[in-house]
């Protein structure tokens, strides 16, 4: 998790991803930041964001964010 | 058959009375019938490309289904039998078989976009570069076949990424295509969301259907009054380059795009309203566009189903597929991080919006149109830093002054890059921009000069009239839909407001020769 808050922080520093739930809702995350973040999560974590994954539900919080990590590190 | 026409007045009335008298469980069956009787006025050969892309995209979509639901039942069937590498291989295989059927469907959907589209571009490409003669094609481009092509693609995408379950009913699939208020521009809908009332049953709600019926007659009253009036001076602005320069060139991007928009959105209100009659919900195509503060906030609101599906079934598919990210790897270790990460992205953004001017139309000059908007992007969001400094250091630019002049300035650079759109040609459009710094004929606006462009001054103070109207309304929509406060007011006010609305569009709407008032500019995309 640490990881990935990095990589996000490196996107938008002055955001909290600990409490925030509305990263896309509210416009904070656009679809450039979010090609950046897959970019480096499959660089750090070994593990491919298929297309289809990219739903506000899976990037509207870094939590959310990291459950769809783990889950893809499993499958 | 044209929205703005008796006929389709008539057919409506039809409509509107069966639908709403028919036991409810025919209601749908009614819509595919009304649906391909209007679409037969766009002729028999039409009905043929439309028929190919239902029955190729319901039958890949049905296979693609069983494929999946065999696929579950044999890991259920197996259980504890199958250890995770095994489950992995076999998805893995069946996700093969899968994807072969989806890439046979979408070659043959795209592949005839394609030929009938483009052939007679790639001809004169050919024709350019190798100095042949080959003839043009000439196909008739069927009527609203991008549309219904990228509403069908983005099904079957869909299917195969397991969003949802087929459509097991071919009648209700083809109605799902062929819905007839969506086929000449849009909405490109996504069949999740428009299954949900497409297929009812509905009862008669009253307020349902006068809300869906003012929005038709407002989507009129932009069409008719405002696009309709200003497409004249639009033509004779354009048509003669040489003639109208300078000055005239800032009018013709003002003109452009006020007809644009009042003739697009207003195709989508009646749309929009026309599928709320019939108690069915179409995805909003637009978000008071002009309001934006920059381009890319622009294109979120504007043509909005159009840029999701761009989004959804292009750009993000494109920037994370393997081949993506190996380019993305290689270009940081060779360009560096801040290089390296920026590479994806606006790699996939260049192709995206050239997709996305080449399915605007077959010709350059959309290419361009596309390619300028994508430069425009790109360069926004590298100076985003420097924007972000600016707002930090000058407490004015958090002012409500401030942003006017950042939706003004977005209405302008859009402006310019749309004009592209009527002069048809590259290198004259530059030309002509160039011309407003060369040709000082500023004096033309205040000697009677722009009454002589088809256009008298009734016309125009009709135009002002009508744009306060949408600019208004435009505000009002601010504190929620103005329709609701007009169903708020007492029964004689409504009637008495909607007489004078169709009356106001019967006297003011634009009915001259010269122009084919029924046809909107989206329907040739």
């Amino acid at each position: 998790m640490e990881e990935l808050l990095n990589i996000l922080k490196d996107i938008h520093a002055d955001v909290d991803y600990d409490t925030c739930t509305t990263l896309i809702d509210d416009g904070i995350l656009d679809s450039f930041d979010i090609i950046s973040i897959i970019t480096e999560v499959s660089s750090e974590f070994d593990v491919q964001i298929p297309a289809n994954e990219i739903v506000p539900e899976n990037f509207n919080s870094a939590a959310a964010l990291w459950k769809l990590i783990e889950k893809l590190l499993d499958e | 058959m044209p929205f703005v026409s008796f006929g389709f007045i008539a057919f409506l009335a039809a409509l509107m009375l069966l639908y709403y008298l028919v036991p409810k469980r025919f209601q749908w069956m009614m819509l595919l019938a009304f649906s391909i009787f209007f679409y037969c006025f766009a002729g028999w050969t039409s009905l043929i490309f439309m028929a190919v892309t239902i029955l190729t995209t319901y039958f890949a979509g049905a296979v693609i289904g069983r494929m999946a639901e065999a696929r579950d039942s044999y890991i259920k069937e197996q259980g504890a039998a199958m250890d995770r590498d095994a489950k992995k291989a076999y998805k893995a295989k069946v996700k093969k078989r899968t994807y072969l059927i989806l890439s046979l469907c979408l070659i043959v959907n795209l592949g005839m976009l394609a030929v009938i589209k483009y052939t007679d571009f790639g001809i004169s490409i050919v024709n350019g570069i190798f100095r042949t003669n080959i003839g043009y094609l000439r196909f008739i481009l069927p009527l609203g076949i991008s549309f219904y092509i990228f509403q069908s693609m983005g099904y079957i995408i869909d299917v195969y990424r397991g969003k949802y379950a087929p459509e097991k009913n071919f009648a209700r699939f083809a109605l799902f295509v062929s819905f007839f208020p969506q086929l000449l521009q849009g909405p490109i809908s996504r069949f999740d969301e428009l299954s949900q009332t497409l297929y009812g049953p509905h009862d008669f709600d009253y307020q349902n259907f006068a809300k869906g019926a003012w929005r038709v007659v407002w989507g009129f009253f932009k069409k008719v009054v405002i696009a309709d009036r200003l497409v004249t001076a639009v033509i004779t602005l354009s048509g003669e380059p040489d003639v109208y320069k300078g000055v005239y060139v800032v009018a013709l991007v003002l003109f452009y795009a006020i007809q644009l928009y009042a003739d697009f959105t207003g195709g989508i209100d009646i749309t929009i309203g026309v599928a709320q009659m019939l108690g069915i919900k179409v995805a909003e195509n637009f978000d008071r566009p002009f309001f934006s503060l920059n381009v890319t906030e622009y294109w979120r609101r504007w043509h909005i189903t159009m840029g999701t599906w761009f989004k959804d079934y292009i750009f993000y598919p494109l920037s994370v597929s393997p081949k993506m990210l190996k380019i993305s790897k290689w270009s940081r270790e060779k360009l560096g991080q801040a290089i390296g990460k920026r590479v994806p992205v606006y790699l996939s953004t260049i192709i995206v919006w050239f997709a996305t001017g080449l399915w605007h139309g077959a010709a350059w000059n959309f290419i361009v149109w596309g390619l300028l908007n994508c430069l425009v992007i790109i360069v926004s969001q590298e100076l985003s830093p420097l924007y972000q400094r600016f707002h930090k250091k000058f407490r004015f630019s958090n002012t409500k002054g401030y942003n006017v002049f950042q939706m003004f300035r977005t209405f302008w650079l859009m402006g310019f890059i749309r004009v592209l759109d009527v002069y048809r040609d590259v290198p004259g459009t530059f030309r002509q921009v160039g011309t407003i710094f060369t040709t000082a004929n500023w004096g033309d606006l205040f000697n009677g000069s722009f009454l002589e462009l088809g256009l008298g001054w009734q016309d125009f103070a009709v135009v002002l009239a009508g744009c306060a109207a949408m600019l208004t309304v435009s505000i009002l929509q601010n504190k929620g839909q103005v329709r609701d406060r007009l169903m708020a007011r007492p029964p004689v006010v409504r009637y008495a407001l909607l007489i004078a609305a169709v009356c106001l569009i019967m006297v003011f709407g634009a009915y001259g020769i010269g122009y084919d008032s029924g046809a909107f500019i989206y329907t040739r995309f």
